[in-house]
Formats: structure tokens, C-alpha cells, sequence
């Protein structure tokens, strides 16, 4: 556990309960949502992040403000790891006028500009190529920016995520492939749709490519430094697999007749919250006092969140056409 | 404190649930994150977990049930808590249809945001001020224009029904039907064409009306010409006349417009005529048809040589005409021959009548009610009797300046009514 | 004014436009040293070096994904996917990306991408080369759909599409690539999206077209008058996103008749959304149905006559308009 170590003190008591708090405000932020599901304030498809929590900390935790991310549809995590405001997240949810895309987006089409938040992608693999894009646009304008390009291993079959690895490699381009891999596309378990390994394809582009635990947030954490420095010295792409699990289904109608409980329970052993915690109390970062702050702030804020999305306005029907196109303003 | 626990939304279409199997009993604790109960939903079996912790205080639904989306299937509170009086309520409305939801709260645009940028829609244009069309053209819809070309029916002054005035097909249906009786036709019949060709259903008289009156809309172009002639002084005149006479002699207000537009056509020969392409065919005759209503129609016979004839022996030949025409014993040219109809519908209280001309006629005079009406006379406001007449005449026989001509001449002679007695 | 081909004038447009806004950058498929597919960009390579003028793998999904996500970090690319044959495998990044992502965002996010693609049929490229689908990006809400008939058009619409700032799907018939036509050479030379442009004054029937099929309405539109006496208005939409339906209404309220001619297939075509917007608008100007004069309802066949034998000719439009003149 070298790995642990290291991080653990560079990263310090501080920042490692910040992590612990951002884990656990997503869990309970995801398990509040899916409440909000089963009694219809949430609609739509609703897919939870309950147990990828590590990926979405480590990784938002070692980028600049200045960086853009564009990830797939099981993407409030890393909107409330990249420091969204949870009230608006929720209220998005609820399709509310008040929510981060105004009520348009919903649970799969989160955005905030002003964060390098640049949206939750619904149709699988569709976002890679827009990260190359935006990573070649931060090179010819000589900034400083990179892409990070957040994706799941259903992704891989896609022919834009071959595209977009190709052209990354091709044209340098400072982008952070990172896969979550949670074993299943939907329901059909990764290895039985790809013929490979998943950091093999980055390899086979000349991309180099890592596997992490992605249960692990100062794994994460660690392999995205080295893939943020790779990218800010120009010297292009780099791929991270994170391995993973999700504890609920698919989404919020999955019957999860393609798993076992006992799968479920076993990762949930690995839990990337109680490992931390061990790490924490074990270096004497956290005592079970300030554990409990922590619960209850996190239960604070989820309630506060769930009640300003009930209590925000639905957009006017006026607004409907809004935002069809952007126009200069008249007069 | 006690908690709902209701059937659960699983998935986007889900709409109700069955109980399969509640995990927990009446008074068993319960973790928030626990499963409680497994439930069906037409997709596949779902497990229910709990959102608080507490007691399982109350089971509201057993297991079997099928129960709507929304609505409270069991109670968790706390373990000394008493049960709650927790019935079955009405589920949250899960909407059926595209029901937009009532929220007074709506953020709608602020009055100083930026207008909102145009789209290109198809929507309908707007309906013109007075559903004038803008550029004269008459909103008709196709079929009514098809049905009312194929009967020859002018409908450039009908009144559409529809949205801005858009004359629709029941429109024109309904002035067809009722054209006739404002014009009567000269219904001579010839069984042996007309039948050949007969839409079931009509009378022959029927057959005639429509041909003639469409053949008439279709060749003569019409303008029309409307006055109001003061009766007064001709109700006073009639009333000495009729003092004396014997109910054969008894003159009507339709005797007096007779005899007023006898003499007018005298002196205006060219409403006594009839177009022809070679040029105007001039009448030495007046010949004025009366339109008389029957049961199955009408008809217009002619009060022969009027220009030759006293008031009083109009009067006469009128009623035996009309008796006559009831009776279908009319002569061949009290039918053919006629130079100048009159149709007068004062009798049903009609105030204008736009006739439809009498081919090959040039002209007919529609006569209206007479109608007590406050007119200006002598800068005060006095009640006169009123009669409301209307030219229809044939544009390629006389202009409107010689249509006003003819109609002040009546309109003369009327509300100087000495000259009726000559 | 100079004379130029439509393909001369869309590389001035270019050239133009990359010069006044550094932020423009081209990609595509043979942009660079083959110079086009049609032959556009040729030179530009040499001219803007190959930071601006990229090269692209045969990828065209990714390519316009590439272009969106450039977009979306401030620059303003245009991605030629050669023809529109090929757009269709990156149809889920127009429409699901470039189109909806200001609506979706709630008005945070723009796409300003200029997509060019050459379109159309009669040049026996069989079935798979010859789409004339400028209908089918109009269909979507969010889009920008332009399809110049002209030389000028090419390049007053080209320049204007890269002072827009939502994703601009450029269609090129490639008829058109050859006409020849007189260009203002002035840099500051734009044609205003949503203008329609009249091309032809008359009083009797309105003759509507776009792209390519805007010279089969021009020479009916001779024909007509010189064969038959009948005096048709010929209307060149220039773009589809935004449409110009006012003047396309305004002109049926003179003439009373409509024909459309395009190039797209009948059924579902787009001829079908503007008789239907003729219909709502105009309905009582109406002397005759509008009729459609369009491409018939097959895969263009690779043979010569019945290739043409599909695709709308004049004589077409000329039948057309006499059949509402028929008794």
C-alpha cells in the first residue's frame, strides 16, 4: 500500500476529509435521489453513482478550474465533486427552473459553464470525441487547460471511441480518457463484449494507459496526477481504467437479474467510504466525533438540497423556445 | 414521528405495483437503506427499501395487492408510538395524459429580459381587421367554391360562416337553397331534356329554378342598387282608392310598384330589354312578372302590356293571374314573354331583397316590408312608412349611373303617387 | 464584381473568413494537400499551414464530434465531411450534440461549427452518392440548414455562416460547383440567413426551389413564359433553417399557385413542409394544390437515363404548372 501511503501524506488530514466528505455527500446525495424517484419528484431515467464515489473525488480533485470535463449520464458525482451546487444539481432533477440546465437537462444532462462542467452525455461514447475537441482548442489557443473525458466501459465498443483515441494520439491533444469501469454495459458484463482488455485498445493507439482500483480514491487520485502532468507538458492523451463497482442497478427499473447479491455485498467490503475512513482513523485524521459532524453536515445539506428543489419554481411555459439557437442581442 | 412508505416509482412508465412479499413485520426495526418489501412491477420484481429508519408500525397493503403508484402501503415511526389512523389515500397524481401540472410558481421571463428569439412557425395567419381579405380575393373554401361554380352561384356577397369570414360549403349549400325564392324563374317546362338529366329528387319546377337562376348568375353580370322610398304618401293614396272599390278592384302596395315601374320602363326603355350578342333587344311591351311563391317553388308570371294598362285594371289581371298561377292554368306567354320582373316578399316582413335576374331579362326589382321608420324630414325626426327596394341589373344591358336613374324614377312616382292614377 | 465558379467563391469565403477570425480552423477529409474532394479548399494548406488546414482520419463521426468540442472551447471550426453521403455516420453528433446542446444547457453552452458537405444526384454516382437530404438537417430544431444555388450566394452565405454562432450545416449541390456567377469581392459580403431570395418577378404561378433545383425552376420558368404565356415568380429559399416563409406566402397571395421543386425525395420530403406551411398561411389564395415536383421515390438508379429519368427536370415543373392551368 505504498500507493496509500504516499498520498495519504501529501495529501494530509485537510484535504483527505474533504474526500471523505465529497464520498459521502455523493452517496447520500444518490440515495436521496433515488427516494425522490420512487415518490415521482424525480423522473425519467435516474442512473446512481452509489459506490464509483472514489473515481468521481479522486479525479476532480487534481484538476485546475480552468480544465473541461465532459462525462456519461451516471453524472452526479462528478458535478457535485467538481463543486456544483448541490441545491441546483437536485433542483435540475426535479426539473426545476432553478436547476444547473434550467429543468432542461435532467439527471443525464447536468451543466455549469462556469465550473468546466460542460455536461453529462446521454448517448454512449458521444462525448469522446468532444473532449479531443476540446482539447485541441485549448492547444491552438496555447492554454494551459486540459480535457477530462469521464466514460464507462460500455464505451468501448463504440466506434467514436476508437476515433477519438486515434485522433487524440494523432493530433496530441491534452485529454484524460477516464474509464469507470463498473463491469457491466447495462447488464452484459464487459468481458463478454470486448475481446480485450480495456487499456490494451489506449495501448494499441500509443496511449499510455493505466489500471487503478477505482474503489480506491487515492489511487485515483494518484494516477490522474500523473495523467494531468502527462497532459500539461503536451506530450498528449492518457488513459486511465479505474476499476469499479456500482451498487444499484442500472437505473432505478433494474431488476438486476444479471448479478448476484452476494457480487454486490462482496464489493460492497471494498467500500471506497469505510476504506478511507480506516486510512483516516488509522493515521489519526478523524475521530468518530468528527465523523459524525461529517454525517450529519452531509445529511444537512441533502436535506437542504432536496428541499430548495421542491420548493423552486417549474420554468415558465413561456420559456419553451428558449435557447433554440444562440442570437446576438437585439437593440 | 411517523413515515409513509408508498408504492414506489420504479422506472419511468411504471404506473402500479404488487405487493409480492413485505420483508418486515408489524413491529420489526427498521435501517434506512434495509429492504422492506418486494414488489412487482410489470417489468420484472424490484426490492422496496426503506428512507428512514424506525418501526414498522402499520402494514396498509398485503401482500397480493396491486397497488397505484403513489399511494401508502405501510407506516414507520417510532416503537412506543401509537399506530396512526392511516388509511388507503388516493395516489399522487400520476399523469395519464399530457397534463400540464398547475404550479403558480413558474419562473417565466423577467419584463426586462431580452426578447425571445424568433423561430419560424407555421401558424395561421391572422384574421384581417373585419375579415376583409387584404387584396379583394373572397376566402372560400375549396369545395364551396366547387359547389357553388358547378350552380353557377355568384357567392362574391355572401357572408361566410367560417374562421375570417371563410365561406364553407354549408354556406353556400344554405344560398342556394334560398336564392330562388328571392328570384323567381320563369319555369317552363320541358320534360324531356329535364328529365334525362334530373338529379333525383327534384321537382321539375325545382329543375327549372336551379338552371335558370344558375344560367343567369353565369351570363349576366349583376350590380344592384338599393333605396328606401318613403310609402307614406302612397299607403294614403291607396286607402282613398280602395274606400270605394269592390274587393276585384281592391289595388295592392305590389299593384302600385306595378304601375310605378310600367311607366318607369316607359320612360327608361332599356331595363324593357334583353342583351344579346348581335346587341340590346329592345321591347315595344312591358310585360311585368310577379313572383308568386307555391308550395313546391315558385313561379313569375307576366301582367301583360302594362304599359297600356290603368292601375285598376292591374289590380284585376294580378289577382286572377296569381288565382291562376295556383291553379297551374297559366298561358305559354304569361310564362315566356315577360320584359321586367318584381319580386316582393313584403308579405313575410323582409326588409331587403336582392333578386337574382330573370333571364333574359334586364333587370328585377326586390321589394322589402314596409316598415314604420323614424326618418330626418325638415330637420326633424319624423315616423315615415319605409319600403326598401333593391335593383339587380344586368351590367352588360345598363351602368349603375342608369340604374340609379330607374330606381329614383319608381321611387318618384311612389312618393308622388298622383301619377299611378293616370 | 468578379466572375467566379461556385467552388472559387466558397474557397474566397474561406479565405476570407480565416484571415478576419484567427479562430477559424479547417478539418476534413482531403482538405489539405489533395486540396477537396471538390476541390474547395485547394491551396488553403499552403496558405494557413497545417495547424489551420487539418487533415482528418476517414472518421466522420468523430471528426464532427472533434469540431463540436472545439467549438465548445472557443474556437470556430469547419469540418467538411466531403459529401453528405457520408454525414449520415455522424448523425448522432449533429443532432444529438450541435443542435440541442444550447437548448440542453440551458443557454450555457453554444456550438459555432460551420459543416460543409456537397449533395445531390446526376452524376451516375448510384444509389449511396447521390442524397439530397438538405430536408433532413431542417428537420431538426437547433440547426442552421443553408444550401446556396449561386456564386454570390455560396459566398455571402459561407462568410455568414461563420458570424453565426450555432452549428451551420452547409449543403453544396455539386451541380452547382461549375455555375459560374458574378461575386462581389468586397470582404465584408454577406447574405442574411432566413432571406429569400426572388429571383423571377411574376403574377401567374410561385415556383419554389433551393439548392440545386433552383435552375430547374429558372428554366421552367423561361419556358413557361415563352412556350405557354405564363408568368412564374421563382423563389430561391437559400436556407432552410431559418426559412423565409413570409415571401414564399406573400408571393402565393399574388399568383394564387404554388410549385415546389427540389431535389429530396418525395414522400417526407421537404417540399412536403412547405405545402404544408402554404396550406395553413395561404390557404385562401389558393387556386390550385400546391404541387411538388421532387426526386421519385427510389434510390438513384446508376444509369444514365434512369437516373435522370427520377430526378426532376424543368419539363417536370413546366407539366406541373400547366396541370393547375388545365380546365
Amino acid at each position: 500500500m505504498t500507493t496509500e501511503t504516499t498520498a495519504r501524506e501529501t495529501l494530509g488530514a485537510e484535504r483527505l476529509g474533504m474526500f471523505l466528505y465529497q464520498m459521502m455527500l455523493i452517496r447520500r446525495f444518490e440515495e436521496k435521489c433515488g427516494e425522490l424517484y420512487t415518490k415521482g419528484k424525480v423522473r425519467g431515467f435516474l442512473h446512481l453513482y452509489t459506490g464509483q464515489e472514489a473515481c468521481a473525488v479522486g479525479m476532480m480533485a487534481t484538476l485546475d478550474e480552468h480544465d473541461k470535463i465532459v462525462t456519461h449520464y451516471r453524472d452526479h458525482g462528478h458535478a457535485l465533486a467538481r463543486g456544483l451546487d448541490p441545491n441546483r444539481v437536485m433542483a435540475e432533477l426535479c426539473g426545476k427552473a432553478t436547476g444547473v440546465s434550467g429543468g432542461r437537462g435532467g439527471s443525464m444532462h447536468l451543466y455549469d459553464v462556469s465550473k468546466g462542467f460542460l455536461g453529462g452525455y446521454a448517448i454512449v461514447a458521444a462525448h469522446l470525441p468532444l473532449a479531443v475537441g476540446l482539447g485541441m482548442a485549448a492547444r491552438m489557443k496555447k492554454e494551459d487547460s486540459l480535457a477530462l473525458c469521464v466514460f464507462g466501459d460500455g464505451s468501448v465498443g463504440e466506434g467514436e471511441f476508437h476515433e477519438s483515441l486515434n485522433m487524440s494520439v494523432l493530433w496530441k491533444t491534452p485529454t484524460i480518457f477516464f474509464c469507470e469501469n463498473n463491469l457491466y454495459g447495462m447488464g452484459v458484463p464487459f468481458k463478454e463484449s470486448l475481446s480485450t482488455e480495456i487499456p490494451k485498445l489506449a495501448a494499441a493507439y500509443n496511449m499510455p494507459a493505466v489500471s487503478v482500483d477505482g474503489m480506491d480514491v487515492l489511487a485515483v487520485y494518484e494516477a490522474m496526477q500523473k495523467a494531468v502532468a502527462h497532459c500539461r507538458a503536451g506530450n498528449g492523451p492518457y488513459f486511465i481504467e479505474a476499476m469499479t463497482y456500482r451498487y444499484r442497478g442500472h437505473s432505478m427499473s433494474d431488476p438486476e437479474l444479471y448479478r448476484l447479491k452476494d457480487e454486490v455485498d462482496q464489493y460492497r467490503k471494498q467500500d471506497c467510504i469505510d476504506r478511507l475512513k480506516a486510512t483516516m482513523q488509522t493515521a489519526g485524521y478523524l475521530s468518530e466525533a468528527q465523523f459524525h459532524e461529517l454525517t450529519e453536515r452531509v445529511e444537512q445539506v441533502v436535506h437542504d438540497a432536496a428541499e430548495f428543489a421542491e420548493n423552486s419554481p417549474q420554468p415558465g411555459l413561456d420559456t419553451l423556445f428558449d435557447h433554440l439557437t444562440k442570437e446576438p442581442a437585439h437593440g | 414521528m411517523s413515515f409513509e412508505v408508498t408504492m414506489p416509482q420504479m422506472g419511468a412508465d411504471m404506473t402500479e405495483g404488487t405487493i409480492v412479499k413485505w420483508l418486515k413485520s408489524v413491529g420489526d426495526n427498521v435501517n434506512r437503506g434495509e429492504m422492506i418489501a418486494e414488489i412487482e412491477t410489470d417489468k420484472a420484481n424490484v426490492e422496496l427499501e426503506a428512507f428512514e429508519s424506525g418501526t414498522l408500525l402499520k402494514v396498509i397493503a398485503e401482500e397480493g395487492e396491486v397497488v397505484p403508484v403513489g399511494e401508502v402501503i405501510a407506516v414507520l415511526g417510532a416503537a412506543n408510538e401509537a399506530t396512526p389512523e392511516i388509511d388507503r389515500k388516493p395516489p399522487a397524481v400520476t399523469p395519464a395524459r399530457r397534463e400540464i401540472e398547475p404550479e403558480v410558481k413558474a419562473a417565466s421571463h423577467a419584463p426586462a429580459a431580452a426578447p425571445a428569439e424568433t423561430t419560424v412557425s407555421a401558424v395561421a395567419e391572422q384574421p384581417h381587421a373585419g375579415g376583409a381579405p387584404e387584396d379583394g380575393r373572397i376566402r372560400i373554401s375549396p369545395v364551396a367554391r366547387k359547389i357553388a361554380g358547378d350552380a353557377g352561384f355568384d357567392y362574391s356577397n355572401l357572408q361566410g360562416t367560417g374562421p375570417d369570414g371563410r365561406i364553407l360549403r354549408r354556406d353556400v349549400e344554405a344560398a342556394i337553397a334560398k336564392a330562388p325564392a328571392s328570384s323567381p324563374a320563369t319555369a317552363a317546362p320541358r320534360p324531356a331534356t329535364a328529365t334525362a338529366s334530373a338529379p333525383a329528387g327534384l321537382s321539375k319546377m325545382r329543375q327549372a329554378i336551379a338552371r335558370r337562376m344558375a344560367q343567369s348568375k353565369a351570363s349576366a353580370p349583376h350590380y344592384y342598387l338599393t333605396l328606401d322610398i318613403d310609402m307614406t304618401a302612397a299607403l294614403e293614396f291607396r286607402a282613398q282608392i280602395n274606400a270605394n272599390a269592390t274587393d276585384e278592384q281592391r289595388v295592392s302596395i305590389n299593384d302600385l310598384i306595378v304601375k310605378a315601374c310600367a311607366i318607369a320602363l316607359e320612360r327608361r326603355p332599356k331595363f324593357n330589354a334583353e342583351f344579346a350578342e348581335s346587341g340590346l333587344q329592345m321591347h315595344d311591351r312591358v310585360n311585368v312578372c310577379i313572383g308568386i311563391a307555391l308550395d313546391d317553388g315558385l313561379i313569375a308570371p307576366a301582367v301583360m302590356d302594362c304599359q297600356a294598362k290603368s292601375l285598376g285594371r292591374i289590380a284585376i289581371e294580378t289577382k286572377d293571374l296569381v288565382n291562376r298561377a295556383k291553379a297551374g292554368r297559366l298561358r305559354a306567354d304569361e310564362y315566356s314573354d315577360g320584359t321586367f320582373t318584381i319580386t316582393n316578399l313584403g308579405a313575410y316582413g323582409v326588409e331587403t331583397l336582392i333578386g337574382i335576374i330573370n333571364p333574359p331579362q334586364a333587370a328585377i326589382l326586390g321589394v322589402g316590408s314596409v316598415m314604420p321608420k323614424p326618418i330626418v324630414k325638415d330637420n326633424a325626426v319624423v315616423i315615415r312608412q319605409v319600403m326598401k327596394v333593391a335593383l339587380s341589373a344586368d351590367h352588360r344591358v345598363t351602368d349603375g349611373a342608369e340604374g340609379a336613374g330607374f330606381i329614383k324614377e319608381i321611387q318618384n312616382l311612389l312618393e308622388a303617387p298622383a301619377a299611378l292614377a293616370l | 464584381m468578379v466572375e467566379m465558379r461556385m467552388r472559387d467563391a466558397l474557397r474566397e469565403a474561406l479565405r476570407e473568413e480565416m484571415i478576419r477570425d484567427e479562430t477559424i480552423f479547417l478539418m476534413g477529409e482531403d482538405i489539405g494537400a489533395y486540396g477537396g474532394s471538390y476541390a474547395v479548399t485547394k491551396g488553403l494548406l499552403e496558405e494557413f499551414g497545417e495547424e489551420r488546414v487539418i487533415d482528418t482520419p476517414i472518421a466522420e463521426s468523430g471528426i464532427v464530434g472533434v469540431g463540436i468540442g472545439a467549438a465548445m472551447g472557443g474556437l470556430h471550426p469547419m469540418v467538411e465531411l466531403m459529401t453528405i453521403n457520408f454525414s449520415f455516420l455522424a448523425l448522432d453528433q449533429i443532432v444529438n450534440s450541435a443542435a440541442k446542446l444550447h437548448h440542453m444547457s440551458n443557454g450555457q453552452i453554444h456550438v459555432p461549427l460551420v459543416i460543409r458537405m456537397a449533395s445531390g444526384g446526376g452524376s451516375q454516382l448510384g444509389a449511396t452518392h447521390s442524397h439530397s437530404l438538405e430536408g433532413l438537417y431542417a428537420h431538426f430544431p437547433g440547426l442552421k440548414v443553408v444550401c446556396p444555388s449561386s456564386s454570390a450566394d455560396a459566398k455571402g452565405l459561407l462568410k455568414r455562416a461563420f458570424r453565426d454562432q450555432n452549428t451551420v450545416i452547409f449543403i453544396e449541390h455539386t451541380a452547382n460547383y461549375t455555375l459560374k456567377g458574378e461575386v462581389p469581392d468586397d470582404p465584408d459580403y454577406l447574405v442574411e440567413f432566413g432571406v429569400a431570395n426572388v429571383l423571377r418577378e411574376g403574377s401567374d404561378v410561385t415556383i419554389v426551389g433551393y439548392s440545386g433545383s433552383v435552375h430547374q425552376a429558372m428554366r421552367a420558368a423561361e419556358m413557361l413564359e415563352t412556350q405557354e404565356e405564363i408568368s412564374a415568380e421563382v423563389i430561391d429559399l437559400r436556407t432552410l433553417r431559418p426559412l423565409d416563409m413570409d415571401t414564399v406566402i406573400a408571393s402565393v397571395k399574388k399568383t394564387n399557385r404554388a410549385v415546389i421543386v427540389e431535389d429530396d425525395w418525395l414522400f417526407g420530403g421537404f417540399g412536403g413542409e412547405l405545402s404544408a406551411q402554404i396550406m395553413e398561411r395561404a390557404f385562401d389564395w389558393l387556386d390550385a394544390p400546391v404541387a411538388r415536383v421532387s426526386c421519385k421515390d427510389v434510390p438513384l438508379p446508376y444509369n444514365r437515363n434512369l437516373e435522370f429519368a427520377a430526378l426532376p427536370s424543368e419539363e417536370d415543373v413546366v407539366e406541373a404548372v400547366l396541370r393547375m392551368f388545365k380546365e
